[in-house]
């Protein structure tokens, strides 16, 4: 956790009170709470009403799938309509939305439709717009899409998608948890529903998270209780909160510039990165969406590459490469610990062998170039001997 | 070294884990994912495979400070041990799974993994010994032998062998491995043993290939080839079974009839008299041996050999041999020239009793495992000189 918000959770976590309760102490505790979610919220482009603090990013996204699914379901009722609301989840969402909506599809008889993506891992405009016209946007409870993938880096074009749902009048959620901080994010130029987000990914504590609701929305509560928030209840997490603000400081720094020459720096570390795999190991593929042209239009998270490499079990190499010292990821882990075939990569048609053999890299603005160089002197052993090791 | 431990999440790989690392050597830590639909908790006495199990592995292997992985072989798994256990059975066989599971998982897709990612050998929680032999490496029993587990290694090979530890072949009991478990601060030290095959997580075997595999009805036939009554599917029956028959005529004898044998080509269930349960010579074309024996196995061998996991070692003689036509039977794989022929020796020995094909007998020399094979055909102990004398085309019994 970087010191100052280390700093700042440590120094409110020896507050008192329950920023619900009315005497002295809880006042002085709901005024952090409130003046840490005005600061959330500024960071993030929406009013402090519209913030809703929840236990994390898979917490901020259940909530958005769920509560909208069973508010759509509410109105059906209303109207007494027989109808079954539609989910329509772009296919290489992260795993809590997916799990979400399949657990609503299984449980709930809810009726769910995955939206194809591109080879690069990006959910096109005309794919939403087909799928809302065959669908009937009236019947749509909600449109869910990534803002960046988090396994591929690729950027979904947010600001189209959204209008899309917009003017069909289809309610829409963006999961920006992988975004966050590496993308300024402005909840109310984007004009989606609701935007989840997750403090642990920009150095603020495991367990702290939020969900923007535009003020139409009105999604039913995953936790019920108190109603201390809009849409959960809770005692809330003050000192969550407080550090959630100073790391969404930290992120994005004390100006534009200095968000700018942040990215600046992790692109540079990222390019050095994929020239030096290219160079490695020349018939390693990147995945997810890629352009050495101007930054401004960059299609890819600053600090994500993702390369599959042919002939190679993904777990094999994360093995070597941790033994060399360089710490990788295979996509994504079940619960066992079991790497798992990556769902984002055969949703972008790549083939599962290929995709067996995936990883991926992330870096923050502590990563050094000579980490960099030492992986890239690591993957050409690492990778015959993976070869070697095979598909088992 | 540089080893591999399997952990398993039970006492006695996290054991050989810690005894590896106390022995100086660079060890890592790999939980084997078995299953693509792992059961959350433990339940009966399953013994690995659930996330509890994995994440015991886990935390003795943060315990012990070494780097732990889980990978998965649940494909690898799934056709070399599942589908060959459905296979076997369907083919009128009684395999053991955990047997395949050494041959053809842990001792070979996981063991070539380790050696291609440049460890030098595969620690697991067995309990045997390996010995250097004036001819290699040799597997022997374990020195406690209530608990020895050369039976289900006696797949290994000689160059499987090469790259195998066994860090518990010298520990005297259970009972000290759980003991020295606690005393490490292992938190399994207490966790049950496994018992049963671990993918059929109630032990109810029938029931679950059931779910898996068609009965198709068929006659029960005596051994003249009589028709006294109809199954149900053969997969149904075992050998050795007496309830259950169903069959409406009394012998002419008025002796209880038993299930000697299955024929799954013809699928027919042959019963008989207990007398004809009691197998003097068993053979078998697909086998292997655990290292060089060291003599020419053409010669008549003494030796004893051994049925099942925890059945006495019984003596014996036994030779590689041609398969001859008429001993070939519905079980013997078509491309198989030989077969390993062994002769219970009835001077010292009674029959052995329940003998199915499928199952694996282990051949021993005092305590060193010579080799395996699958079970091909069980002859009774009456019909022995017959056939020798003769050699007319007895079918064989099973």
């Amino acid at each position: 956790m970087p010191a100052p918000v280390l700093e700042a959770y440590t120094e409110a976590l020896h507050l008192l009170g329950n920023p619900a309760s009315t005497h002295a102490h809880g006042q002085f505790a709901s005024e952090q709470l409130e003046a840490a979610r005005e600061r959330i919220a500024r960071r993030l482009g929406a009013h402090p009403a519209l913030v809703t603090l929840t236990g994390g990013g898979t917490e901020s996204i259940n909530l958005a799938i769920k509560g909208f699914y069973w508010a759509a379901v509410r109105r059906a009722n209303a109207r007494k309509s027989a109808e079954t609301p539609v989910l329509l989840i772009a296919a290489g969402e992260h795993h809590a939305t997916i799990e979400a909506a399949e657990w609503l599809r299984d449980a709930q008889g809810a009726k769910l439709r995955l939206l194809p993506l591109d080879s690069e891992g990006v959910l096109q405009p005309e794919t939403l717009r087909a799928a809302i016209t065959e669908i009937g946007a009236s019947r749509i409870a909600l449109v869910s899409f990534l803002w960046a993938n988090n396994e591929v880096g690729s950027l979904q074009p947010v600001a189209e998608l959204a209008a899309i749902a917009r003017e069909a009048g289809v309610p829409s959620h963006v999961d920006a948890v992988a975004a966050l901080g590496q993308v300024a994010i402005d909840f109310g130029a984007v004009g989606v529903d609701a935007l989840s987000v997750s403090a642990h990914k920009i150095g603020g504590p495991v367990g702290v998270g939020a969900l923007l609701i535009a003020r139409g929305a009105t999604p039913e509560a995953l936790v019920h209780g108190g109603s201390q928030q809009r849409a959960r209840s809770g005692t809330q997490n003050v000192a969550g909160a407080v550090a959630f603000a100073a790391a969404l400081d930290h992120a994005y720094g004390a100006s534009d510039d200095e968000f700018a020459a942040k990215l600046a720096r992790l692109r540079a570390m990222r390019e050095r990165l994929i020239s030096g795999v290219r160079r490695a190991v020349p018939d390693a593929v990147l995945r997810g969406a890629h352009a050495s042209g101007s930054e401004a239009a960059d299609p890819r998270l600053a600090g994500n590459a993702h390369f599959t490499f042919p002939g190679c079990q993904g777990d094999s190499l994360v093995f070597l490469l941790d033994a060399a010292g360089v710490s990788a990821s295979v996509g994504s882990a079940c619960q066992a610990g079991v790497a798992e075939v990556s769902h984002v990569l055969l949703a972008m048609g790549v083939a599962e062998q290929e995709a067996r053999g995936s990883l991926r890299f992330t870096f923050s603005p502590a990563t050094s170039e000579a980490e960099i160089d030492a992986l890239v002197e690591a993957l050409p052993n690492a990778v015959a001997r993976a070869r070697t090791a095979g598909l088992a | 070294m540089k080893i591999l431990a399997a952990m398993s999440g039970g006492v006695d790989s996290a054991v050989a884990a810690a005894r590896a690392v106390e022995a100086g050597h660079e060890v890592v830590g790999v939980h084997l994912a078995l299953s693509r639909m792992p059961g959350t908790l433990r339940t009966g006495s399953r013994g690995c495979c659930t996330l509890e199990d994995s994440m015991d592995a886990r935390r003795v292997a943060g315990l012990l400070e070494i780097p732990f992985y889980v990978w998965d072989f649940s494909e690898r798994f799934k056709e070399d041990v599942v589908d060959d256990f459905i296979a076997e059975y369907a083919a009128g066989r009684t395999p053991n799974p955990c047997l395949r599971c050494n041959e053809k998982i842990k001792f070979a897709a996981l063991l070539d993994k380790a050696i291609a990612l440049g460890f030098d050998a595969v620690a697991t929680g067995h309990y045997a010994t390996v010995i250097d032999g004036p001819n290699g490496r040799e597997l022997h029993r374990a020195s406690a032998w209530a608990k020895d587990q050369s039976y289900v290694l006696g797949v290994l090979t000689a160059e499987q062998l090469a790259h195998c530890y066994f860090p518990l072949g010298d520990t005297p009991s259970k009972d000290l491995v759980r003991a020295e478990a606690a005393e490490r601060g292992i938190q399994v030290a207490q966790k049950p043993d496994s018992h049963d095959i671990c993918f059929i997580p109630d032990g109810d075997t029938r029931g679950w290939l059931d779910e898996r595999l068609d009965r198709v009805p068929g006659d029960i036939v005596d051994e003249a080839g009589a028709v006294l009554g109809e199954h149900d599917g053969a997969l149904g029956y075992t050998v050795g079974q007496r309830r259950g028959l169903a069959i409406g005529r009394p012998a002419s004898d008025g002796k209880p009839r038993y299930v000697l044998s299955i024929r799954p080509v013809s699928n027919q269930v042959v019963v008989g008299p207990k007398e004809h349960l009691a197998i003097s010579r068993i053979a078998g074309g697909r086998y292997s041996l655990t290292g060089e024996p060291g003599f020419d196995l053409a010669d008549p061998f003494a030796c004893e050999v051994q049925i099942r996991a925890h059945a006495d070692p019984v003596p014996a003689v036994a030779s590689l041999r041609e398969i001859f036509d008429e001993d070939r039977t519905e079980q013997h794989r078509a491309g198989a020239t030989h077969e390993i022929v062994v002769d219970v020796d009835l001077e010292h020995a009674e029959p052995l009793i329940g003998v199915a094909p499928g199952q694996s007998a282990v051949l021993y020399i005092g305590t060193r495992v010579l080799g395996q094979f699958t079970i091909d055909r069980a002859i009774t102990a009456g019909d022995i000189d017959a056939a020798e004398r003769q050699r007319v085309a007895i079918e064989s019994l099973v």
